[in-house]
This record gives C-alpha cells, sequence and structure tokens, in this order.
C-alpha cells in the first residue's frame, strides 16, 4: 500500500462522500421539517436509478438529459408520499410512527421494482461512465466528478433556498417551531409538503450517480438507507451541514479502510463510527440536543 | 402505585384489553389451545403443516419482540440479530459437535436461545444508551453489523453458509415434530409476556413508554429494567431462530440477517395491537400464513412485498393503533357511551355535560 494509494482513497472518498451528502441531505431536510425518518429515501434512490436506466436504453435519453424528467418525478413522488400518509400520522408518536409508514412505502416500491425488473443486478452505462481523467497523479473517474459537481451545485441550491429565500424562512421557521409559524402566518402544510417533495427529489441526483458507479436491483434500497441513516444520525438530525461534514467523513474512512485493511470490512466503518460517536453524543456530532426534546 | 392486582372495584389499567368475564376468556383460550394442538391431526398436507410452523415460528418473534418493544415503546428493528445468532449457533454447534439431527438439534436449539439472550447484554448495554429514533436507528446499525461479520468470518462459512444435519424423521410426518417443538415454545412465550404484562416489572415497563423521565423520577431504575426486558426479548427470538433454520436445512447471511424480519415482525406486532399480549399473535399469525400463501402462489416474492405494504398502509390509516386496541377501543366507547347516557339520566346535571365535553 504506497502513499498515493491512499490518497487516491482519500480523494475518492471526497468524490463519493459529496453523493451521499445530498441523499442524505434530502433525508435530513424532511426529518428537519416533519420529524420523519423516511425509510423509503434509499429504494426511491433506486427507483431513480431505475428511471435513469429506463430511458437511457429504452428512449435513449442520457443520464444528464434524463434528470430533468426524473427529478420533477420524484419530486411528485413525494409529494404524493406526504400527502397520503406522512401528514396522517398523529404528533405523539410521528417519528417512531413514520418509520414503520416509510418502511411500508419501501416494500410496495421494492415490490413493483422486482415486478418491472426482476431481481438480476445493472448497471447504467453512458460514455462518461467508465472514462476517467489523469490529474496530480490521480486518476479520477468522469462520473464522479461529474456526481461530485452535481451534488454540490444541488446542496449549494439547497443552501440558498433555505437560507436566502422567503420560502426558506418559512421551512427553517416551521421547523424551529409549528405553531409558532402558524401563528406569523407560514402555510406550514404547504411548506412541509414542498419540502419532503424537495428531500426526495435530490433521490433522481444520487440514483443516477450510484446507479453508474454501483450495480444494482430492487433490493439494494436497504443497505444504501443503513449508510444514509448512519450518516444523518452522525451528522445529528436534522442538521443539514452535519450530514454533509459525516458523509464526506465516513466515505473517506470508509475507502482508506478498504484500501489500507479489506473492502469487505469497510462498511462495518459506517456503523462502528456510528456506534462510537453515539456512546459519547447521542445527539450526533452536529445536533440540537435540547431543542428536539420530544 | 405498586399494586400487582387489580382488584374488580379499580379501573382498568391502560392498555388492558376489556375483560368482560374470566371464565369466558379460560374457555376461549382453551378452545384455542385446542385448535393449535390438533391442527397436524387434522391438516397433514405437507404444504399447510409447513405454512403453519412458520407462522408459530412468527408468532413467537412478534410476541417476544413485542415484550420489549410493545410494552417499553422502544422500537427495535434489529431483532433479525438474535434469530440469526440463535440460527448460526445451532448450525456451529451441530457441525462442530457432530450433533445428530431431529430430536438433539432440538435440544441444541435451547443453546441458540441462550447465545442470543447473551449477545442481547452488550447490544442492549450500547443500544440503550440512545431514545426514540436514534435508538431504532442504532439497532438497525448493530442489525448490519452482524450480517457483514456473518458474511465475513470463518466460522460462519461466508456467503455459501452452513447445512444442518437432517432430521431423521418420516417425509409423510416431517413437519410434524417441529410443529409441536415450536408450538410449545409459543406457550412458553406468550405465558412469559402474560407474566411480564400483569406483574410490577411490566407496569414499570409501561411507565417507562408513557414517560421516561418521570418514571426514572419515581424511582423506577429505567436502565436496568430496559435491558433485562431486551435480553427477555431476545432468548425465545434465538430459540425459534434455531429451530427455523433447522427446519430449512441451511443457513445463509442474508437468509439469517435479514433486513425484512426486522420489519416483519414489527409490522406483525403493529398490526395486532402493540404492548397486547394477542395482537402480535394474531398479526403473526395472518401476516406470515398470508406471506407463505402467497410466495407458494405466485413464487415471485413482488406479489407478497407489494400486497404486505399496501395492507400495512391500508390498516394504518384506518387503526392507527393496530387491530385488537382499535377494536377494543371500538367496544369501549360503546361502553362508556352506554354508562354515560345512563348516569346522565340519574342526574341530568353535571356529569353528562363534562363527559360530553371530553368526549
Amino acid at each position: 500500500m504506497s502513499f498515493t494509494a491512499l490518497l487516491q482513497a482519500i480523494v475518492d472518498g471526497i468524490l463519493t462522500g459529496g453523493v451521499y451528502a445530498l441523499m442524505a441531505a434530502g433525508l435530513t431536510l424532511i426529518f428537519g421539517v416533519m420529524d420523519i425518518i423516511n425509510i423509503a429515501q434509499g429504494v426511491m434512490v433506486i427507483l431513480g436509478a431505475y428511471l435513469s436506466y429506463e430511458l437511457s436504453v429504452h428512449l435513449g435519453i442520457g443520464l444528464l438529459p434524463g434528470l430533468l424528467i426524473t427529478v420533477p418525478f420524484m419530486f411528485g413522488l413525494g409529494v404524493a408520499v406526504e400527502f397520503c400518509f406522512m401528514r396522517r400520522l398523529r404528533d405523539q408518536d410521528r417519528t417512531q410512527m413514520s418509520i414503520l409508514v416509510t418502511y411500508a412505502v419501501a416494500i410496495v416500491i421494492e415490490g413493483i421494482l422486482t415486478a418491472i425488473f426482476g431481481v438480476d443486478y445493472v448497471q447504467l452505462q453512458a460514455s462518461y461512465v467508465n472514462s476517467s481523467v489523469h490529474i496530480f497523479g490521480f486518476y479520477l473517474a468522469d462520473i464522479y466528478l461529474i456526481g461530485f459537481a452535481l451534488a454540490v451545485a444541488l446542496l449549494a441550491g439547497l443552501y440558498y433556498l433555505l437560507y436566502r429565500t422567503k420560502f426558506g424562512r418559512s421551512v427553517r421557521a416551521s421547523l424551529q417551531n409549528r405553531t409558532a409559524a402558524d401563528l406569523i402566518g407560514i402555510n406550514v402544510n404547504r411548506v412541509r409538503t414542498i419540502s419532503v417533495g424537495i428531500g426526495v427529489s435530490v433521490t433522481a441526483v444520487g440514483g443516477m450517480v450510484f446507479g453508474a458507479t454501483n450495480s444494482f436491483n430492487p433490493n439494494t434500497g436497504y443497505d444504501l438507507i443503513s449508510r444514509l441513516l448512519a450518516i444523518v444520525i452522525m451528522g445529528g438530525m436534522g442538521s443539514i451541514g452535519g450530514a454533509m461534514a459525516a458523509a464526506v467523513f465516513i466515505l473517506v474512512i470508509n475507502d482508506v479502510v478498504a484500501v489500507v485493511w479489506s473492502p469487505t470490512w469497510a462498511p462495518l466503518v459506517y456503523f462502528v463510527a456510528l456506534v462510537i460517536v453515539l456512546s459519547f453524543r447521542p445527539q450526533g456530532l452536529f445536533g440540537r440536543s435540547a431543542v428536539r426534546a420530544q | 402505585m405498586s399494586e400487582t392486582e387489580t382488584n374488580a372495584g379499580d379501573p382498568a389499567p391502560p392498555l388492558a384489553v376489556a375483560a368482560p368475564k374470566r371464565g369466558l376468556t379460560v374457555g376461549v383460550v382453551a378452545v384455542i389451545a385446542a385448535i393449535f394442538v390438533a391442527f397436524p391431526l387434522l391438516v397433514t398436507d405437507p404444504t399447510t403443516t409447513s405454512i403453519a410452523f412458520f407462522a408459530l415460528v412468527f408468532m413467537v418473534a412478534a410476541s417476544a419482540w413485542n415484550i420489549f418493544s410493545g410494552y417499553s415503546g422502544y422500537l427495535a428493528l434489529g431483532h433479525a440479530v438474535f434469530f440469526g445468532t440463535g440460527g448460526y449457533a445451532v448450525a456451529v454447534a451441530a457441525r462442530d459437535w457432530h450433533v445428530a439431527g431431529g430430536w438433539p438439534v432440538f435440544v441444541l436449539v435451547l443453546f441458540g436461545g441462550l447465545v442470543a439472550g447473551l449477545i442481547a447484554i452488550p447490544v442492549g448495554l450500547v443500544a440503550l444508551r440512545t431514545r426514540r429514533h436514534t435508538f431504532v436507528v442504532v439497532t438497525i446499525a448493530i442489525f448490519f453489523i452482524f450480517q457483514l461479520a456473518a458474511f465475513n468470518l470463518s466460522f460462519t462459512g461466508g456467503t455459501s453458509g452452513i447445512l444442518l444435519p437432517l432430521a431423521p424423521f418420516s417425509a409423510a410426518n416431517f413437519n410434524t415434530p417441529f410443529y409441536y417443538v415450536a408450538l410449545v415454545i409459543l406457550i412458553l412465550t406468550v405465558v412469559t409476556s402474560w407474566l411480564v404484562r400483569r406483574s410490577r416489572f411490566g407496569l414499570q415497563l409501561l411507565a417507562i413508554r408513557d414517560d421516561e423521565d418521570r418514571a426514572l423520577g419515581l424511582g423506577v431504575k429505567t436502565r436496568r429494567l430496559k435491558l433485562t426486558a431486551f435480553v427477555i426479548s431476545a432468548v425465545p427470538i434465538g430459540i425459534v431462530g434455531g429451530l427455523y433454520f433447522d427446519f430449512v436445512g441451511q443457513i445463509y447471511p442474508q437468509f439469517a440477517f435479514d433486513p425484512l424480519f426486522d420489519l416483519s415482525i414489527a409490522l406483525m406486532a403493529f398490526l395486532g395491537g402493540l404492548g397486547t399480549i394477542v395482537g402480535p399473535l394474531l398479526g403473526a399469525l395472518v401476516l406470515e400464513s398470508l406471506q407463505q400463501y402467497l410466495t407458494q402462489t405466485f413464487s415471485s416474492s413482488a406479489t407478497y412485498l407489494i400486497a404486505y405494504g399496501v395492507l400495512f398502509l391500508v390498516v394504518i390509516l384506518i387503526m392507527p393503533r393496530g387491530v385488537v386496541p382499535g377494536v377494543s377501543a371500538l367496544l369501549e366507547r360503546r361502553r362508556v357511551k352506554a354508562a354515560v347516557n345512563a348516569s346522565a339520566e340519574r342526574d341530568a346535571k353535571v356529569p353528562g355535560g363534562v363527559a360530553g365535553a371530553a368526549q
């Protein structure tokens, strides 16, 4: 194991971490606004990947232009799920119930995907999936760079939306105190619906990049959601910055362990790191302990 | 506060299933038990009896899971850890100690429960440091640690898994011994669940569910209690885990540590009624039979996945607390309504108005 291999692993970790950060940001946004843990986020990423797959294989629409179709579709799906299920949960045990409900949604989506596509693994193909560029002695896969660039752009957009627009202020207000937000005239329900839509629509982009860098089948969503949950919990639920930091942190460690030790044990890092962090900080690295006491 | 018996005059404890007449309850339980005992004698079709066996296994699992999660309100989504470790303990022990199939393995199944209980102690110590949704996610994380370990450790046989010794039963009655062993485990589990539910221990768990900080303030030793309940709920799952994989004949990682198992038992308990004794049993009986039937009929997992998810979503929208509490709440409301009407007739002034406003 050479020093360059280690550096390469760190760079790869940062690049893939960006994409995980995007998917985790959606998850944490939904939690922040709704107190709902969307277990279906993982399988929704897979759904996004399958949509890209269908568009590229059968309709000849490339992966990147295909996002113009898949992102609105996933937004619509998020809105529908929020409208049909999430808003019907009672307040007192909302978070726990949401885990069961969104898990059930995940199972339904998995079942539909299995019925249509079967359980064989597929991977997205495009001219830039297998090419790479050579910078400063590193080989960087183009798809990683594209995914990272997309993720950074979207996270910046999300940041702008949340912190620089009126809608973002409404989101943050409803996130801090629902009743108060209601009282100053924010339509909390509408804000929540749109936030869930946004939180789910990032899975279209995540799915495209994930599907191009990994082979997947309808079952892959469980593996993915466990990683995303580890990231979100480690960063502190509801904290988008925390999710981003934790995603990059955890994927860099993952890739370094894969190089230094063995790829088979690398995923263990997620969960061991999570358990260690939570043993010392039950609210996560950037979580607010007292604010969300319920 | 600390009474263990509720007298007839006391108000019913929270969540108690409406208990109309004791004799009736005993009679119903006896009839149901008789049906379960006689089932393999009446139905000899191997497909049906294997479905019945799987249903029993999941009734044990859901009922045991409920002892911890239902009573304490801590939603654990990692109990497949105990199912898998129980299975692996039996498989590894049978392989390394050259245990013969059949009844010797049935005894070994207890060892599976022991291992699961021992594993539950460190797992519980770590996971129970957190609460609510963080706890849920930590249990999921621990689950994946175990799954990964099963894939990669050498003694588990990796991806190809371990074969268990074939039981020397005749093909025609192969399922029957498994069925009765599972039934005995089920009875013991239900009795445990019932004993816990009506004990001081059970009341303290319910207190934790309702308000953990207040329970702690009132002197409930919450940490020790939660851990005890966690371990108690792990043991039966370890035992049926061993039995289940003995029946199937082999064990491999993605099957032993299946995320769908975690969800299934939670859905079963939830569907029937979280925190009740009968609810998880009912939920498991219905859902597992349905799942097995659909899998065997359609051969694709897609159909039962969709049916499963949709069924659950529908129930959650109609009866957000599960079937058993939903139905008993309905009956209770009727009874209260009748009582309110009666008392309103007796003194027309205050009580009727108050009760009406409270509803």
